[in-house]
């Protein structure tokens, strides 16, 4: 894999209050592939998509998207020039139903002005049809037919995980960032995604920046991973390469040494 | 129960969503139409009111229960409409001119209130309207040469293209052009691409910011539109009494504002009406009720407000959504005879929301 920079990430670090969650971090992203962090909880991974959605402001260091600083960018900015998000614990508008929250994700595409929309004109209504068959598109891929007119709030864990998913699709997006695509789901609905996240990048040729713990879904579907640990970079590479890190199996599992040691308290 | 067969996406976007929705409103339409020969002159007089009350708590709808903005200094945006009205007839202004001022001028007013908005969330920002509210009413009550002070101001009726609307009837006709007019261009707002911006801030602002979504335009917007429906309430709400004067305007009357959105059922246009018809209707009732009581309770100076506050922490309690949320559920348990089941509109509990990040 070879393709163009979409997303670059120059020595990023940001410090909280004296507490360095990312510590000069780079990284680049090509255009087309599925490119994963991991890491022990509190790696700082999170914090990165927060960073690349201007959520927060680096300390030090920036990032470039298509050649454009973020840094530059309004935080609504961020969804119009195309980079959408899901997020780790959901957050859905719980109160309107699948549908409303799908024509939301629709919303850097609106065509249309508050005097149209008061008045609801044939401008506006052209525009609702358009966006409503984008929708049903995203709809049909992700299989969400019997969801359609549900209120979120109703909705189990699982389908709400999709249908935030299918709202970021919505936005047309260049550059998708998963927070955790597979926590809370079973073994089943961890494979649907994974098919979902393979077809996002083959078939609507959109470039995926995830993170995620389930190793078993990062080596499925991940081109490259990039693997964290208290907002350092440990190593990079493909999932199998990183797997094997020293650096990588230490963070997660201690020192060969700690383990020699327990293995002899334990005797 | 009543399926409806979808063969349009248009079908989604209309306002009646099936025969039952054009009938029912049809004739709601024409009752109201026809009022004026049906019923008394007081009780024409009172559906005046709940018809002016119906645009202020429609604005108040969209900026509490769809944006969830609370606004404790509603009735200033009332005042500043009732006033600008008050000045420009008196002034020689046609009637529908000073009217459309009343509203762009109680907007800009909304506009300036919006900013701490965009900086202040919940009971902050309740305290931050609370405030303009005090400060508005002593405007009013300061600035002599405008609005007549605490001895109030008198205003001529209204005048509509040489027609003089002297009569309770004619008047009445007014409101309900405004009222039908003002409820529409809610209704578009709320189906069309501003109005799911609004709710999405609503319920959540970090994925509506990610969605592309101006927070900043988009309250502030509300905020506008909000004022705006509650001025040129406040115009009507003049004319209606003929005098006004600033304890017409106080927190008393911001409170019941609120009071009527919330016991109308947050997040629902109907429960404007429901809310304006309960704060209308229920002064009467409780006059009619107080010849049944003890003379002790009956004649007791605070049993409104005592009966005020009784209704709104039942509500609170018992039914969160509302006289909408309670007329849905009737509505549904008729529809599904025999088949309603006590939790059918038991929420579950919701997951746990990630933590703010702002």
């Amino acid at each position: 894999m070879s393709g163009e920079i979409l997303l670059s990430a120059r020595n990023l670090s940001v410090n909280f209050g004296g507490v360095l969650a990312v510590n000069d971090v780079s990284f680049d992203v090509r255009r087309g592939e599925v490119f994963t962090l991991i890491g022990p909880n509190g790696a700082g991974k999170t914090t990165v998509f927060n960073l690349i959605s201007r959520i927060y402001e680096p300390t030090s260091g920036e990032i470039h998207f298509e050649g454009k600083a973020l840094a530059d960018i309004a935080p609504h900015g961020i969804a119009q020039i195309g980079i959408a998000r899901t997020f780790q614990n959901i957050e859905l508008f719980e109160h309107a139903t699948v549908l409303q929250n799908l024509l939301i994700g629709r919303h850097t595409h609106r065509a249309t002005g508050l005097l149209s929309d008061l008045f609801f004109t044939t401008k506006t209504r052209r525009a609702e049809v358009q966006a409503r068959e984008k929708v049903e598109q995203v709809i049909d891929l992700l299989d969400l037919q019997h969801q359609r007119d549900s209120l979120v709030a109703g909705l189990p864990y699982g389908v709400r995980k999709v249908v935030e998913l299918a709202r970021a699709l919505c936005t047309e997006p260049k550059l998708l960032l998963l927070d955790e695509p597979s926590s809370g789901l079973n073994v089943e609905e961890t494979g649907d995604m994974a098919f979902w996240i393979e077809d996002i990048r083959d078939e609507l040729g959109i470039t995926v920046l995830m993170v995620e713990h389930d190793m078993t879904l990062v080596s499925r579907v991940s081109d490259r991973v990039l693997a964290m640990n208290q907002g350092e970079v440990l190593a990079l590479g493909t999932p199998q390469e990183v797997q094997a890190n020293a650096a990588v199996v230490e963070a997660y599992l201690g020192a060969g040494d700690d383990l020699a040691s327990l293995r002899r308290q334990a005797a | 129960m009543r399926f409806i067969f979808k063969t349009s996406y248009e079908q989604d976007i209309r306002l009646a969503k099936h025969g039952g929705h054009v009938f029912w409103y049809s004739a709601l339409l024409l009752l109201m139409v026809v009022a004026p020969w049906l019923v008394s002159e007081y009780w024409l007089a009172q559906l005046t009111f709940v018809l002016i009350y119906s645009v202020v708590g429609l604005g108040l709808m969209l900026l509490a229960g769809f944006t969830g903005l609370f606004s404790l200094g509603h009735a200033a945006f009332l005042g500043v409409g009732a006033y600008t009205q008050a000045a420009l007839t008196g002034a020689g202004v046609p009637f529908p001119l000073a009217l459309v001022a009343a509203g762009l001028l109680s907007a800009a007013v909304g506009m300036v209130v919006g900013l701490p908005a965009l900086r202040v969330k919940g009971i902050y920002l309740g305290i931050a309207t609370l405030a303009f509210g005090f400060i508005v009413e002593e405007v009013f009550a300061r600035w002599e040469s405008v609005t007549g002070g605490n001895a109030g101001i008198h205003l001529k009726a209204p005048e509509l293209l040489g027609w003089k609307l002297e009569s309770g009837e004619s008047f009445y006709g007014l409101c309900l052009v405004v009222t039908v007019l003002a409820t529409l261009a809610v209704l578009n707002l709320l189906r069309s691409p501003t109005g799911r911006a609004l709710v999405a801030i609503r319920d959540s602002e970090i994925s509506a910011q990610s969605m592309g979504i101006h927070l900043a335009r988009y309250k502030t917007t509300s905020f506008a539109f909000s004022a705006a429906l509650a001025g040129v309430g406040g115009a009507l709400y003049a004319h209606n009494l003929r005098f006004i004067s600033p304890d017409q305007f106080n927190i008393v009357q911001s409170i019941d504002l609120l009071l009527m959105v919330v016991i109308g059922g947050l997040g629902s246009v109907h429960g404007a009406f429901l809310g304006a018809i309960f704060l209308i209707t229920m002064p009467q009732v409780i006059a009619m009720g107080k010849d049944y009581l003890p003379a002790v309770i009956g004649q007791a100076p605070g049993l409104q407000g005592l009966v005020y506050g009784a209704v709104l922490i039942g509500f609170v309690l018992f039914e969160p959504m509302g006289l909408y949320g309670r007329w849905l559920k009737v509505r549904t348990w008729f529809q599904v005879f025999p088949f309603y089941r006590k939790g059918m509109f038991k929420r579950q509990k919701s997951f746990q929301k990630s933590e703010r990040l702002r």
